[in-house]
């Protein structure tokens, strides 16, 4: 990105490791601010796993983690979340305003206060992603698409500097995945927000997207789309014959082996833009 | 209705009039909470093993209120130790709820008191309450209450909505293992008015009631508290006019009609 380069994240030599398992180690990665990377891989090499290492929750078992020159720490305000959208329940007592409302002040022990500034800023973060209409709605009534709007502005009231995302875009119909990563992306260029987007589909961020980090069976790769998503450095990262295709500027990695863990998370959501 | 006027000047009406208004007020609280974490199983296993507890203390010494908040307080402990996840916590419940109450049984058959001593456990028996008790009755509601107001926030986040909770911060298990004592602290208050069996009636039916009429979490706990308030404070009222029915049968009434009123009248207002 064109924003001037100040390195917001950094990794040295991390390694994650449960019990004789290794997630990845060495692992170096430095990330400046406003940069939009996306963490790609199959399932089970520990991208979530990273977010949560970021988040203060989970200990890297080896290296060092500096953001914003602090180690990783529970209950950092400086790192906004954002989860898989998920199913509330219809009858769930609780509106899209006050689930927003829980990310400024949720994690606060003592009596509730009325206090106007923050029901000011509330309203703000919920007009700015466009969720006004429906805010005051029981959030287990939303769609999938008015959910994550309302999860944006509630990551995005404490103004953290860094924005994790764990497959916000999964169960999500194409029109809401292009709408709702459109909004990420206008946030970071905003706030010169860094953006760690844990994905199993790059398409609908391949337009924005400054690198990528692949990880594949402890092992892992950075750079841009055009550098990592080829046929030739897929292939010597997953260690067997891997194909990577462009069809309409989208992207579809097909693995040769017939391994379905490996292969069929990233062609069946291109498929689906073809039909 | 000249007697229950009678009565209200008497101070055994009078204590059991403050014990139901503290009740209400704690179980009107955690209801909503109850729901949303799905422990209505949890508060039903909470209140046999506050049978268990009073069996024992009425054995032991003749103290079946303390009994009770022994074994509630027990029971929290090794729920809050044992599951953590949802299915796994609720057969743990299962196990250790049909043990607890075989332990009961056994103990009161141990027991050659009053019988009246035994059915006051199961069904409640708020007339009975000495100055003591009261005094117990109100230091521990007081505390669950005002614990309640201090973890509101927290508690309502890691109800619904674990993920961003854990990752804003909210500590996840201590949260969880302080619902379930302040949950036994209410189960064993509410035990002495309703009596073990019908818990429920006051931790559950009037938030259950409540969250139908509205989705903003604080209006749904001022309607839960004022239903349990309507239910205990009516049921007890009731009881006295009546002469001889225990308060408990017009509490489980009373909160019972309100559940039904509130979804009948939900009904016609989505048809209109």
């Amino acid at each position: 990105m064109s924003s001037p380069s100040k390195p917001l994240l950094s990794l040295k030599d991390t390694a994650l490791q449960f019990g004789e398992r290794t997630l990845w180690k060495e692992l170096n990665l430095t990330v400046n601010e406003g940069e939009f990377i996306a963490i790609l891989g199959p399932n089970g090499t520990g991208k979530t796993s990273l977010l949560r290492g970021l988040l203060g929750l989970q200990q890297f078992t080896e290296g060092t983690v500096s953001i914003r020159g602090t180690l990783p720490h529970r209950g950092n305000s400086d790192i906004g979340y954002i989860p898989q959208q998920k199913t509330f329940d219809k009858d769930l007592s609780i509106r899209g305003r006050d689930l927003v409302k829980l990310g400024l002040d949720g994690h606060r022990f003592g009596a509730v206060r009325r206090n106007k500034n923050v029901m000011k800023r509330v309203d703000e973060a919920i007009e700015e992603v466009g969720a006004t209409r429906y805010a005051d709605s029981p959030i287990g009534l939303l769609s999938g698409g008015e959910q994550q709007r309302l999860r944006i502005a509630q990551s995005l009231l404490s103004k953290p500097s860094l924005l994790l995302c764990d497959e916000p875009l999964s169960s999500l119909d194409l029109k809401s995945q292009q709408s709702i990563s459109t909004l990420i992306d206008s946030y970071r260029k905003q706030f010169n927000t860094t953006v760690l987007f844990v994905t199993h589909d790059i398409n609908p961020v391949l337009d924005i997207v400054d690198r990528v980090l692949y990880l594949v069976n402890g092992k892992w790769a950075i750079g841009t789309p055009e550098e990592i998503l080829t046929t030739a450095s897929l292939t010597q990262l997953y260690g067997t014959p891997v194909d990577v295709l462009r069809i309409r500027g989208r992207i579809i990695v097909v693995n040769a082996s017939d391994n379905p863990g490996l292969s069929g998370h990233h062609h069946i959501p291109a498929i689906k833009v073809e039909g | 209705m000249t007697d229950l006027f009678f009565y209200l000047t008497q101070p055994f009406a009078q204590h059991a009039l403050l014990a139901a208004v503290i009740v209400a007020v704690i179980c009107g609280i955690i209801g909503p909470f109850v729901i949303m974490r799905s422990m209505a199983f949890a508060v039903h296993g909470t209140s046999e093993l506050a049978f268990t507890g009073a069996s024992a203390g009425l054995l032991v010494g003749n103290n079946p209120l303390a009994g009770a908040l022994v074994g509630t307080l027990l029971f929290a402990s090794i729920i809050g130790t044992l599951g953590v996840r949802e299915r796994e916590r609720d057969s743990a419940i299962g196990v250790i709820l049909a043990f607890g109450l075989g332990v009961g049984v056994l103990l009161l058959s141990f027991y050659h008191g009053f019988a009246s001593e035994a059915t006051n456990i199961l069904f409640g028996n708020i007339f009975g309450v000495s100055s003591n008790q009261l005094l117990f009755l109100i230091v521990i509601g007081v505390g669950a209450t005002i614990a309640m107001l201090v973890m509101y926030r927290p508690l309502l986040f890691a109800s619904v909505d674990p993920e961003v909770a854990e990752a804003r911060g909210v500590p996840m298990k201590l949260v969880g293992i302080l619902f379930l004592l302040i949950l036994a602290f209410a189960v064993t208050e509410a035990a002495q008015i309703v009596g073990t069996l019908l818990v429920l009636s006051l931790a559950i039916t009037p938030a259950a009631a409540a969250q139908r009429l509205s989705s903003r979490p604080i209006i749904v706990t001022l309607l839960s508290i004022a239903f349990a308030l309507i239910a205990s404070v009516g049921g007890l009222l009731a009881s006295l006019a009546s002469g001889d029915i225990k308060p408990s049968v017009f509490i489980t009434f009373i909160s019972f009609g309100i559940y039904i009123v509130v979804r009948v009248v939900c009904r016609l207002q989505r048809q209109k």
